[in-house]
């Protein structure tokens, strides 16, 4: 099962290879990770999604988490109200003519054509993990150059 | 001041007595400082044995051990003393030089990334990069290797750090945002707990290392007499309830006693405390304690529930939690048959040996040696068969009595760490059980022992073999003794060479005389008894079986 993790951290060096070594000396992959400042600068928020094999593990690495001396607090949303998003960058191949088209699929999402050039658009979409999912399969019709995500990002509601 | 004397003044204000270390040259600084400073450093032969000298200060004394060595291999060379403190929580501060901040990252000459190589295996651990931090550090690093669930922290001081000038300020207050131990228990909880105790039958305190960090020998004795319950102890634990009282049961697990682990296959309550589950203790996990409700008394969620499942845990100080809990109880449990169950196995299974053949017994050494000290001594130990006997036949009586490298089992800690306790308590006589192959992973800290003073004693139980591997071989691998034969010097010379006192010994008439002699000198002394070659440790549970199905070959 997928778990999204949000942490607060004190921003220093060393914290987030403290937190990936719980994961990796389990054999466990970090499926994404997104860390930036707070509002309070010595603060870090980060946001991991990982696949758990077996619950019992992931219920261990968040005690080991919480005992981490860097680690301020450690929620687990999967079993939590919360709200995420993700932001994707596309370069899709793309002429003039596809135009009407590209534009008709966007009306249903979040997201824009934000430069074009003679063959290639790049697309800026946010959105949840389906919507982002669905928008990447209608995108295909065009053929996707290159994509680059920031991995998902939680916040309890 | 210096770094260097920031470092120094901050130990002090720590409360330091003693440093156990070595130089080189990225401490340079350091060692210049210390040349003229008012602290007690003791110069090692191995950074190794620096670290276990640390680590056996701790468990002697209850404070902090301090160890410090140069940048590169002085920093790896304590590496397995850094993760033999973190395995059996111990406090200690390990300091390291490191190459100057302009060259890290550069490979340069003993250049080691050591807080990377320690992460896994500290409880934290700084480098420091601006020397107006360092004398926070320190005081921070001593906050957090000794609260809490204590561990080693490693603080990485590079040499300009120690060269450069600030002023020194230390700080009264330690207080970390994100590091907040609990230590008082949840009081519903304990009040569940004592609802739990009073409606038992059959209950059972299992007994871990916890209670000894926590100084909650006291209270435990008086909650088991208050619920008559029987009390085992863990590897960890040893000396935390007294080995001659009459509810005392052993030691569990693998070498545990056949009493202590029917107890816990048959009993209706376990009350854990300061013990984490251990699989060495537990045997197959899902026949473990199959009747048993279990309280579990914690500083450290993460150990609850990790192995076993708890009924109700309480995380919190377990000296704390036992009082409350003993004060919670309202109608204690009868147990009178219990307890008489429990007499039966211990009549019908009693811990034995062969005696009456030709060769020495190792247990036979040990029950003299507790004839001969009643208790009264510090009982360090290396890793092997001679080891679980002293686990078996040395009855350990008081807290910080019982020294031994339990989580990683690290062959070559006791010695070194035998040093470190007699200079912690130097008015106790301090014993290092060894077996022939261990002695010889840190036997050049007999220098470090003789050149200044620390006497400890040594007995060296000389079987020819590795034997612990070999009693494996033995039993599962069709005697194949697959390089577990090992030679030795002549201990007796060898101590001598290094002006030490040498004896052996082979005949069971002498063991007293030659346990006598080696006490009342007043040098370090190796008294070498040749054992039966071929002994084992009994009984035991194969791994992967059930803790009462345990095998002994004394039939
Ligand atoms: C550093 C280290 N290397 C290897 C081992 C594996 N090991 C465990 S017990 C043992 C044999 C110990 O032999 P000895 O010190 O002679 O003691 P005995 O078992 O004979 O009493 C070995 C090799 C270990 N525990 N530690």
């Amino acid at each position: 099962m997928r778990h999204t993790i949000s942490l607060l951290v004190e921003n220093k060096f060393g914290v987030l290879a403290r937190i990936s070594g719980l994961f990796s000396a389990r054999g466990y992959n970090i499926a994404s990770l997104a860390v930036s400042e707070t509002l309070d600068p010595t603060i870090s928020y980060m946001t991991i999604v990982v696949e758990a094999q077996d619950e019992k593990i992931l219920e261990q690495i968040n005690k080991q988490l919480n005992k981490l001396v860097d680690v301020i607090t450690v929620t687990d949303f999967t079993k939590k109200e919360h709200i995420d998003r993700e932001l994707v960058l596309a370069k899709i191949n793309y002429l003039p003519k596809d135009k009407d088209r590209l534009e008709m699929i966007f009306s249903k999402y979040v997201g824009k054509i934000i430069h074009y050039t003679e063959k290639i658009a790049i697309i800026e979409a946010v959105g949840n993990g389906a919507q982002i999912k669905s928008l990447l399969e209608e995108l295909q019709s065009f053929g996707i150059v290159e994509l680059v995500r920031t991995g998902k990002l939680a916040i309890s509601n | 001041m210096k770094g260097s004397q920031i470092l120094l003044e901050s130990l002090r204000r720590a409360g330091v007595e003693v440093i156990f270390g070595y130089p080189g040259g990225q401490v340079l600084p350091i060692f210049d400082s210390l040349y003229d400073f008012d602290i007690k450093f003791i110069l090692t032969r191995h950074e190794q044995g620096a670290a276990h000298a640390a680590d056996g200060y701790a468990r002697a004394t209850g404070k902090v051990g301090v160890c410090l060595a140069t940048s590169g291999p002085g920093a790896t060379n304590l590496v397995t003393g850094i993760a033999n403190a973190f395995m059996d929580s111990i406090p200690m501060v390990a300091i390291t030089g490191q190459v100057g901040t302009h060259l890290i990252g550069n490979d340069a000459f003993q250049e080691a990334d050591v807080t990377g190589i320690t992460r896994p295996i500290t409880k934290h651990n700084f480098l420091v990069k601006d020397v107006r931090d360092l004398s926070r550090t320190i005081a921070e690093a001593f906050y957090i290797a000794s609260s809490g669930r204590p561990g080693p922290v490693l603080i990485d001081i590079p040499v300009d750090i120690q060269r450069a000038e600030a002023d020194f300020a230390w700080p009264e207050d330690i207080r970390i945002r994100s590091y907040k131990p609990t230590y008082f228990g949840h009081p519903g909880q304990i009040k569940k707990a004592a609802k739990l105790v009073s409606q038992a039958k059959k209950p059972l305190i299992y007994a871990g290392g916890g209670v000894i960090t926590s100084g909650a020998s006291l209270a435990l004795k008086e909650l088991a007499e208050r619920i008559q319950a029987p009390v085992t102890s863990t590897f960890m634990g040893l000396g935390c309830f007294p080995a001659t009282h009459k509810l005392y049961l052993g030691m569990l697990g693998m070498h545990g006693t056949a009493y202590a682990n029917h107890a816990t296959m048959e009993a209706d309550l376990i009350i854990a405390v300061g013990a984490r589950f251990d699989d060495r203790v537990t045997g197959r996990l899902d026949h473990f304690a199959p009747y048993a409700k279990i309280i579990h008394v914690d500083i450290d969620p993460s150990s609850i529930s990790k192995n076993v499942h708890v009924d109700i845990p309480i995380v919190g100080d377990a000296k704390n939690i036992i009082s409350e809990l003993c004060k919670e109880i309202k109608k204690v449990p009868d147990t009178i048959l219990w307890l008489k169950t429990i007499d039966a196995w211990k009549k019908k299974h009693p811990l034995t040996y062969k005696s009456g053949g030709k060769m020495l017994k190792p247990q036979f050494i040990l029950e003299e040696l507790w004839k001969l000290t009643k208790g009264d001594a510090i009982i360090c130990t290396e890793v092997g068969q001679s080891q679980m006997w002293a686990c078996q036949w040395y009855k350990h009586l008081t807290p910080r009595t019982w020294i031994s490298s339990g989580g990683l089992g690290t062959m070559g800690f006791g010695f070194p760490a035998a040093m470190g306790a007699k200079m912690g308590v130097p008015g106790k006589e301090v014993f290092n059980i060894a077996g022939d192959g261990s002695i010889q992973m840190n036997i050049q800290e007999l220098a470090t022992c003789v050149a200044n003073k620390i006497n400890v004693k040594v007995l060296i139980f000389n079987n020819g073999f590795l034997g612990m591997v070999r009693q494996w071989q033995e039993l599962f691998y069709k005697k194949r003794y697959s390089y577990t034969p090992i030679t030795s010097p002549d201990f007796v010379k060898l101590a001598q060479s290094y002006g030490a006192v040498g004896m052996r010994v082979t005949k069971k008439e002498d063991v007293r005389k030659a346990l006598q002699k080696t006490i009342k000198t007043d040098n370090t002394v190796f008294a070498e008894f040749i054992i039966e070659p071929e002994e084992n440790v009994w009984p035991m549970v194969p791994t992967g079986q059930a803790i009462n199905n345990m095998i002994d070959g004394l039939a």
